[in-house]
């Protein structure tokens, strides 16, 4: 199982060192996102709970591309069937595709979090803030990549893929929008950043547990041919 | 047959009983008067509708396990019944937040709120299995849905009332206060209102294994196959 996973996290990480297409459309996609909320709110500056809102809401729509071309590739070029014939737990490719996700997640709001402080946030990006928010933002990242991966896997199979994968992922990862939104929006605050609410990370740490396991359980279903 | 005919007797009688208890038995409500009446409508529709969509997940589980489509079969009438009287929910909490704050929506109102991003998912569904061609994969990933769903139904309503502040009539908070007569007519309309979903999911599904039966019937005798008129994403069962 360990090997399966690293054998097709490498894939993962080699394919988008390759060609990195979807971290970079992500990235591009959450810069443009920031310009579209300047003009739309017509703020120079945010703080507080519109920062917090405006930063979950653009990572949550980068996610979506991301999402979105998880399977695209095993798909059409016959991955799946590669995978189906090696002789390794189905799950290997969840908890893969999860962890390259999750990783891709991180690896935008690194980069993300110093454009949105240039660009749009009002307050400092201090040391304290950055780890603060990265914390919130890394809890979140987890119900993103293990709801990403089961909706994308259910996707996949259906004629209208790109309209089904959203509408199914934003009603289930509302949970995540209102416990990042909310862990973030003290840190994120003008009068400078205060603690994390523990509540709200208990509420993320809750929901990426449940979702976790359960997708880990029905995850096979959704390869057998 | 006979056990449908006397369900939709006992469901006319208690749905009956039930209104006719919350309109002349159980008390005025004290401060919101005759508005507070809908109370006995919209909250057993919410507790039967939200029922329904974890009893959908609980055959979709079951259909997973064993692979038999007459539970997919379940799941699916189960899900779409709920999302009926989802809209029924809505439409009713509409009524009463407009009554009784003087507006339509309330987004301070959690129950509301959860309600309305439950059903949205459940919204999917149906198209979820409109876009998947083969029967078998469709039913599969159906229920992988149904059981993914399920699950978010309460931690939805966990995280959207941790979010807000209470101003939810909380009936189910001051029991003590609740007077018997009250507790009464609400119980005996949850009753009902649980009686109307079982009589109609049993209908629908007599009626699907009818169809399913008469199909192969007639196929048997070889006559022509009835042409279907419009898709459907009904489960198809394939009857002996």
């Amino acid at each position: 199982m360990r090997r399966a996973v690293g054998a097709l996290l490498r894939k993962e990480l080699a394919l988008e060192l390759r060609a990195p297409m979807t971290l970079a459309g992500m990235l591009l996609f959450s810069v443009t996102t920031l310009i579209v909320f300047h003009f739309a709110l017509d703020e120079r500056s945010v703080e507080g709970d519109l920062a917090a809102g405006v930063l979950v809401v653009t990572l949550l729509f980068a996610a979506m591309l991301g999402i979105n071309r998880l399977f695209v590739t095993d798909h059409e070029e016959g991955g799946f069937d590669a995978f189906l014939l090696a002789p390794v737990d189905r799950t290997a490719l969840f908890v893969a595709k999860a962890l390259a996700l999750l990783g891709f997640l991180f690896a935008l709001e690194l980069v993300m979090l110093p454009i949105f402080a240039l660009l749009l946030l009002g307050p400092t990006l201090t040391a304290g803030v950055l780890g603060k928010s990265l914390l919130v933002l890394a809890l979140a990242d987890v119900g993103i990549a293990v709801i990403g991966t089961l909706v994308a896997a259910l996707g996949i199979q259906t004629r209208a893929r790109d309209l089904l994968v959203p509408l199914i992922a934003l009603p289930l990862l509302v949970p995540v929008v209102i416990g990042a939104a909310s862990g973030l929006s003290p840190v994120l605050e003008a009068a400078g950043d205060a603690a994390v609410p523990g509540r709200w990370l208990a509420i993320l740490a809750l929901y990426d547990l449940v979702f976790g396991l359960l997708a880990y359980a029905v995850f096979d279903f959704l390869l057998e041919e | 047959m006979t056990s449908l005919r006397i369900l939709s007797l006992a469901t006319v009688a208690l749905l009956c009983g039930g209104f006719a208890l919350a309109a002349f038995h159980a008390p005025m409500d004290a401060n919101e008067g005759f508005v507070q009446k809908i109370f006995y409508l919209h909250v057993p529709l919410a507790l039967v509708a939200l029922g329904g969509f974890v009893f959908g997940a609980v055959a979709a589980v079951q259909h997973l396990r064993s692979g038999d489509p007459r539970h997919d079969l379940r799941s699916y009438v189960a899900i779409h019944l709920s999302l009926v009287l989802g809209i029924a929910v809505l439409v009713t909490g509409a009524i009463w937040a407009k009554a009784s704050w003087g507006i339509w929506w309330e987004w301070r109102e959690p129950m509301l709120v959860s309600f309305l991003i439950v059903f949205l998912l459940y919204c999917t569904y149906q198209p979820l299995r409109f876009s998947i061609e083969d029967r078998e994969k469709q039913s599969r990933y159906a229920s992988v849905f149904a059981v993914t769903a399920g699950a978010f139904v309460p931690l939805c309503f966990g995280a959207v009332r941790a979010a807000e502040s209470y101003i939810h009539p909380q009936t189910f908070n001051s029991t003590d206060n609740l007077p018997g007569s009250m507790w009464l007519a609400f119980l005996v309309c949850l009753a009902g209102m649980t009686l109307l979903f079982v009589t109609l999911w049993r209908f629908e599904i007599a009626h699907k294994m009818t169809r399913a039966r008469v199909r192969s019937l007639k196929r048997r005798l070889g006559g022509v196959d009835d042409p279907v008129v419009g898709r459907s994403a009904a489960p198809q069962l394939s009857s002996p």
